[in-house]
């Protein structure tokens, strides 16, 4: 040890850390105090994140290795439960449906949301940007449960309000909710219709906060709009795109409540996403055990995906 | 302003583009509030005529009747009811406990205090569907399931609450608290007296985000209620729907319309800090 090494007392001091936020001016008792009303402070917290969260965490993955019908106790069936995951063909091509909504959903509310953002950003008076700010981001604050209700009557084949504007411009009516396809795309265009307004919000922060020299230099550089918009917004902005892409699809891939309320996952499993899955073998079926091997191997997806766009994003975002 | 007029020109192509813009924009628009002006607007329309197209866009003699019916139909004033009570719960629940922690993590010092915080952050990222099994199982355990307190102790403490608290505790002035030290004030005094007032703006953002989110909630009333008294009105209205079959869904509409004003009047007035929420942490 160096003989420049400050000089240790005492054996328990606290650890220092980022010493010059607060100049070292306590005692020892002192410091203890301030520890014990830290604790204090966070117990409330921790208490419930730690009861509520992280505990259903680990016992979540636990379960997926018992075999569990709430009635007789758990019997430890190790990796059975995954095994039956693969041969089960239902479950796969839920997470399947998920992948495919999710990725839907996303791509609809990034492209749609980015480009209203640069649209309203465009315009000068300002309450004409208050105004569309307020139309889109309204769908937001109705529950989705709403939303599935009078989505479901407007997207009706027969009387729904989508068909009858659809046939008066003279095109046939589209089984919205009634085939395969229709029903996909349906639940994409629905969800993405209400979160478009969350993305849109943050581009439109995002480009507002935009440095003026680096657009006045592009703009002196000879660079049109669309070559400004590619070449230095969207790169300038793209920190906030990956944000926005990584918990759009957080959410995206819990989806539960537009198929459960509107299609119940059909027709046949067309819209059965993992989420309804995982609600009908838990909380219908009681088979605990199964239904969190299958929750663990979303939340392997959900994290796994999540990895893969910050990876992604080395290439892409730039970070000033 | 610089900005635009840089990007737009002054040039008849420039003009032209940003006409084009204005189109799309209001286009846009309609999408975005057609489905609601169509909810509100077929809501007022007597369960005759609830069906018919086109739809009458402007209520021109409108019919509240439905408004009633709802109320004579299900317990819809028991489903406002107890939104309003798990919400409210929620809300000034997390914002005590967020704001406790949210503080001691930014500004206190103990031992353990970013291996605790880390912990937090990995916690945000798990998604509650994905663990609901054992949290229904703990709240069976606790005697609350098909009970308000189901839905309203397990959501008392977040993560994400306690980091947002923390984000803004972390820009205040460290002096302040030091200065009322030195005039001789308790820790607690420093927090309650000097800190937690400046901390307004994020307690509003805070608590608007957790009354949209809750007031919305459909996942856990559908798993943890079973009881019809219980309801919230996500689910109380997903089960008018069921009752009602297709005959009258004005009624049913009204329900919703019903369900989406407090959101709507809270978002009129409390904007910024909607906005605010919806964008804190995109940068850095």
């Amino acid at each position: 040890m160096s003989t420049l090494a400050p000089p240790r007392s005492g054996h328990s001091r606290p650890p220092r850390t980022d010493p010059e936020r607060r100049p070292r001016r306590g005692t020892r008792r002192l410091a203890r105090r301030e520890a014990g009303f830290g604790f204090l402070m966070i117990s409330p917290a921790v208490l419930f994140v730690a009861v509520f969260t992280l505990a259903p965490m680990v016992a979540s993955v636990a379960l997926s290795f018992f075999s569990w019908d709430v009635i007789t106790p758990p019997r430890f069936v190790g990796l059975d439960n995954f095994e039956r995951i693969v041969g089960d063909d239902a479950v796969v091509s839920s997470f399947g449906t998920t992948l495919l909504l999710a990725f839907g959903i996303v791509v609809v509310q990034l492209v749609v949301g980015l480009g209203l953002a640069v649209l309203v950003n465009q315009r000068r008076r300002p309450a004409a940007k208050t105004f569309f700010r307020t139309t889109f981001y309204l769908p937001l604050l109705a529950s989705t449960a709403a939303v599935s209700i009078f989505m479901g009557y407007m997207f009706d084949m027969k009387f729904g309000v989508i068909n009858y504007y659809l046939n008066a411009v003279g095109l046939p009516s589209v089984p919205w909710l009634t085939s395969t396809w229709g029903a996909i795309v349906t639940i994409i265009l629905i969800a993405a219709w209400q979160q478009v307004g969350f993305t849109f919000v943050m581009f439109v922060a995002a480009l507002t906060s935009l440095p003026t020299d680096v657009l006045e230099a592009a703009a002196i550089d000879g660079a049109g709009p669309v070559r400004t918009l590619f070449g230095v917004k969207i790169p300038l902005i793209s920190p906030t795109i990956l944000f926005a892409a990584v918990v759009a699809m957080i959410n995206a891939l819990q989806l539960f409540d537009q198929p459960f309320i509107m299609t119940k996952g059909g027709p046949g499993t067309a819209t059965t996403t993992a989420t309804i899955v995982m609600y009908q073998t838990g909380f219908q079926n009681l088979q605990f055990g199964y239904a969190s091997a299958i929750a663990t191997v979303l939340l392997v997806i959900i994290l796994a995906i999540t990895g893969l766009q910050f990876l992604a994003a080395r290439k892409w975002a730039f970070y000033r | 302003m610089s900005n635009q007029l840089i990007l737009n020109g002054g040039g008849l192509a420039g003009r032209f583009w940003r006409g084009v813009g204005l189109v799309v924009l209001l286009l846009a628009a309609v999408v975005a509030l057609g489905p609601l002006l169509w909810t509100l607007t077929t809501s007022l329309r007597t369960p005759a005529e609830a069906f018919t197209n086109p739809p009458k866009w402007l209520p021109v003699n409108p019919d509240f009747g439905n408004y009633s019916a709802v109320f004579q139909q299900v317990p819809i004033g028991t489903f406002l009811l107890n939104s309003t009570i798990v919400t409210m719960l929620i809300v000034v629940g997390q914002t005590i406990t967020c704001t406790l922690s949210g503080y001691a993590f930014a500004m206190i010092r103990f031992p353990g205090r970013n291996a605790i915080f880390g912990i937090f952050l990995a916690t945000m990222m798990v998604p509650l569907q994905t663990i609901i099994i054992p949290v229904f199982v703990i709240v069976k355990t606790l005697g609350l399931t098909d009970s308000l307190g189901a839905l309203v102790i397990p959501a008392l403490g977040s993560a994400f609450g306690t980091f947002l608290m923390r984000q803004y505790f972390m820009q205040m002035p460290l002096e302040l608290g030091e200065a009322a030290r030195i005039d001789g004030a308790s820790q607690f005094q420093i927090f309650t007296m000097v800190y937690a007032r400046m901390a307004a703006p994020a307690v509003a953002t805070l608590a608007i985000l957790n009354f949209s989110a809750f007031w919305a909630e459909f996942y856990r009333p559908l798993i943890f209620l079973q009881s019809q008294d219980t309801f919230t009105l996500p689910l109380g209205l997903v089960g008018l729907q069921g009752n009602l079959g297709t005959g009258s869904i004005s009624v049913v509409l009204a329900g919703v319309v019903l369900a989406m004003v407090p959101s709507v009047l809270l978002f009129v007035f409390a904007q910024r800090y909607f906005i605010e929420g919806v964008t804190a942490g995109s940068f850095r």
